[in-house]
């Protein structure tokens, strides 16, 4: 049974359109006038218990929204949600000791106190067994390797390790459920790995249910089997990670190594985009149906001393996935 | 890591019984308190700052009574005077709620108050159980201070009350206590519907300085504003813990004034409530 079953998902925003200048102010101030923004329309999708799955799309595209309404935050506009058989906005109890969000920096940990005594609060507002708190801490503390700082007020951490602290108190409970919005943005790369590695060992030692948000492929590589991508409010994949290259990455990279002299440019460029031409070694971006025979004409022509095909980096293929999404909307 | 217990089912959630629920706050309350106390220093210069403007309370209050020839003014001598102002200043140390409002209204305002909403915690009842700790340390640090104050001032009294004065005093403080942080939290949840609360704050508190009696007894105001200040809720802030304690009101006067104080201060109780349902149903709804 899915532990997140999400049908027909919708928020529309009513935003306060503002009047330019002094008398447009004033107007404002008797006669409003709203835009309505569609942040989420009808998406659908379930997660099955113990799933790691990555929520991608550019900015504003209703990645956070959807993980609000998740959170229970705020309500939908329409259609259904349910998360460990809760409708998260009803914001029950037993929902809310059952998972965790992970948004920004300050959610949970109170800001002028060392990590410490927030951690603390939280075995208070959870009611967490002590011996099961102090075991918990201790592996999260030495798994992020910030079992000095906890004594240390949140406010004069480094990015990283509040980042750090904020994923330990998310952790204290023992969610069935993780709901992460950006996790490692503005981190170094030592952290980011660090953050990766601390939800990879989360995740497999207890299981839990992960959703996160990400503009790092690194994250998403590292973590994720499963990414949903959505553009402007609606879902176009919904499948394992590599099928984006399959379904979206429309050229493949053939690499070749010419015996000798290549060929010039121009005759390169038949096959496809050349991005490259050192020496005797060349790159060209073919179309995917055409490689094969791309390759036999070139083998045909030519002494190679090597060849690869190579599939195109995932940035490039998602970047190319946004791109696309952006003029259906803009049109509608 | 642990041994994974990802196949367990989940350790029962703790019933959130309404005893579950005490005790909870109850912890919260103490490491509030731990946290209160780190700030020693702070605490102490503070009270003696709050001792200054005593002193020239105490002697415009003296030039005022030489200037108008007069032994009485609204009911009060200049000794009885000087007491009721001392006494004002114990009253607003149960019922003055520092930060309380702006700190709602922040919390709105950032998003910060995402915490309450994810996390099985009501943010009222956390606040006022972070305030009774609070004000519980802030009492504790400032009573010899303060006993040192009124002894210097003892001149200005006519010793202690008897004890069920002193017994209506100390409920009339209680309950002080509960209006005030009410009251303070009703004002900080105009936050759900202004983001700007500052300027709103700073009128009502300014008044309220007037209004409660902080500043002059009640009494000095000519009717009907005396009357009218007296049924209203801000007096039980200032003006009438300080007359209980002065023998002032007694009797059925005294007891329907506690029963007053005691509605006031349940009805600002449910007005906030009240508020901070409305005002999430408008969050939830539009942001967030």
């Amino acid at each position: 049974m899915p532990i997140i079953e999400v049908e027909g998902l919708s928020k529309t925003y009513r935003v306060f359109r503002k009047k330019e200048g002094l008398l447009g102010s004033l107007r404002g101030l008797y006669r409003r006038e709203y835009n309505e923004v569609k942040a989420v329309s009808g998406i659908s999708f379930s997660i099955e218990p113990g799933e790691m799955v990555a929520f991608l799309g550019p900015n504003g595209a209703g990645k956070t929204t959807t993980l609000k309404m998740l959170s229970g935050l705020i309500q939908p506009t329409a259609g259904k949600a349910t998360v460990l058989g809760h409708v998260p906005w009803l914001r029950e109890d037993a929902y809310r000791r059952r998972f965790a969000l992970v948004m920004g920096q300050k959610n949970q940990l109170w800001w002028d106190l060392p990590a410490a005594d927030s951690f603390q609060l939280h075995r208070e507002i959870y009611s967490i067994p002590k011996d099961r708190f102090d075991r918990t801490l201790g592996e999260l503390t030495e798994l992020l390797g910030v079992e000095k700082l906890t004594r240390q007020a949140v406010r004069e951490l480094s990015l990283g390790e509040r980042m750090k602290m904020e994923l330990i108190a998310a952790l204290l409970h023992g969610p069935r459920v993780l709901l992460l919005d950006e996790p490692t943005i503005g981190l170094d790369v030592v952290a980011q790995v660090a953050i990766q590695k601390c939800l990879r060992d989360y995740h497999e030692s207890r299981g839990v249910t992960m959703l996160l948000t990400s503009h790092y492929m690194r994250d998403v590589e590292a973590l994720c089997d499963r990414v949903i991508v959505i553009t402007r409010g609606t879902l176009v994949h919904d499948g394992p990670l590599a099928g984006i290259v399959e379904r979206f990455g429309e050229s493949k990279l053939v690499r070749l190594q010419f015996v000798g002299e290549p060929p010039d440019h121009a005759e390169l460029s038949r096959y496809g985009e050349v991005s490259k031409l050192e020496g005797p070694s060349a790159a060209i971006r073919v179309e995917r149906h055409r490689v094969a025979e791309a390759l036999a004409d070139v083998l045909n022509r030519h002494a190679l001393a090597d060849v690869s095909v190579e599939a195109p980096p995932l940035e490039e293929v998602i970047a190319k996935v946004f791109e696309e999404a952006r003029p259906a909307h803009d049109a509608a | 890591m642990t041994p994974p217990d990802a196949a367990l089912p989940l350790p029962a959630p703790p019933r959130p019984g309404p005893i579950r629920a005490l005790v909870k706050y109850a912890r919260i309350f103490r490491v509030a308190l731990i946290e209160r106390m780190t700030y020693r220093g702070d605490f102490l210069l503070g009270t003696v700052l709050r001792f200054l403007p005593i002193l020239t309370t105490i002697l415009l209050w003296r030039a005022i009574y030489e200037g108008s020839g007069q032994t009485e003014l609204g009911g009060f001598n200049y000794r009885e005077m000087v007491a009721y102002l001392l006494l004002t200043n114990i009253s607003r140390m149960f019922s003055s709620m520092p930060g309380l409002a702006s700190g709602i209204a922040r919390e709105i305002r950032d998003g910060t108050l995402k915490r309450y909403l994810i996390q099985p915690l009501d943010l009222l009842g956390y606040l006022l159980s972070a305030r009774v700790a609070h004000k519980f340390a802030y009492i504790m640090m400032s009573f010899l201070p303060y006993a040192g104050l009124f002894y210097a001032c003892r001149g200005y009294f006519d010793g202690f009350p008897d004890a069920t004065q002193m017994l209506a005093y100390a409920a009339s403080l209680i309950l002080a206590f509960a209006v005030g942080f009410y009251f303070e939290a009703c004002v900080g949840m105009v936050g759900f519907w202004f983001l700007e609360v500052t300027s709103i704050l700073y009128i009502v508190m300014t008044l309220n300085f007037f209004i409660s009696g902080h500043m002059l007894p009640l009494d000095l105001l000519p009717q009907p504003w005396s009357g009218l200040l007296k049924v209203l809720p801000f007096q039980y802030m200032a003006y009438f813990p300080a007359v209980v304690f002065q023998g002032k009101v007694r009797g059925g006067e005294l007891l329907f004034h506690l029963a007053l104080e005691l509605f006031w201060a349940v009805a600002f109780a449910v007005l906030a409530r009240t508020l901070y349902r409305a005002g999430l149903r408008r969050y939830s709804a539009f942001g967030g």
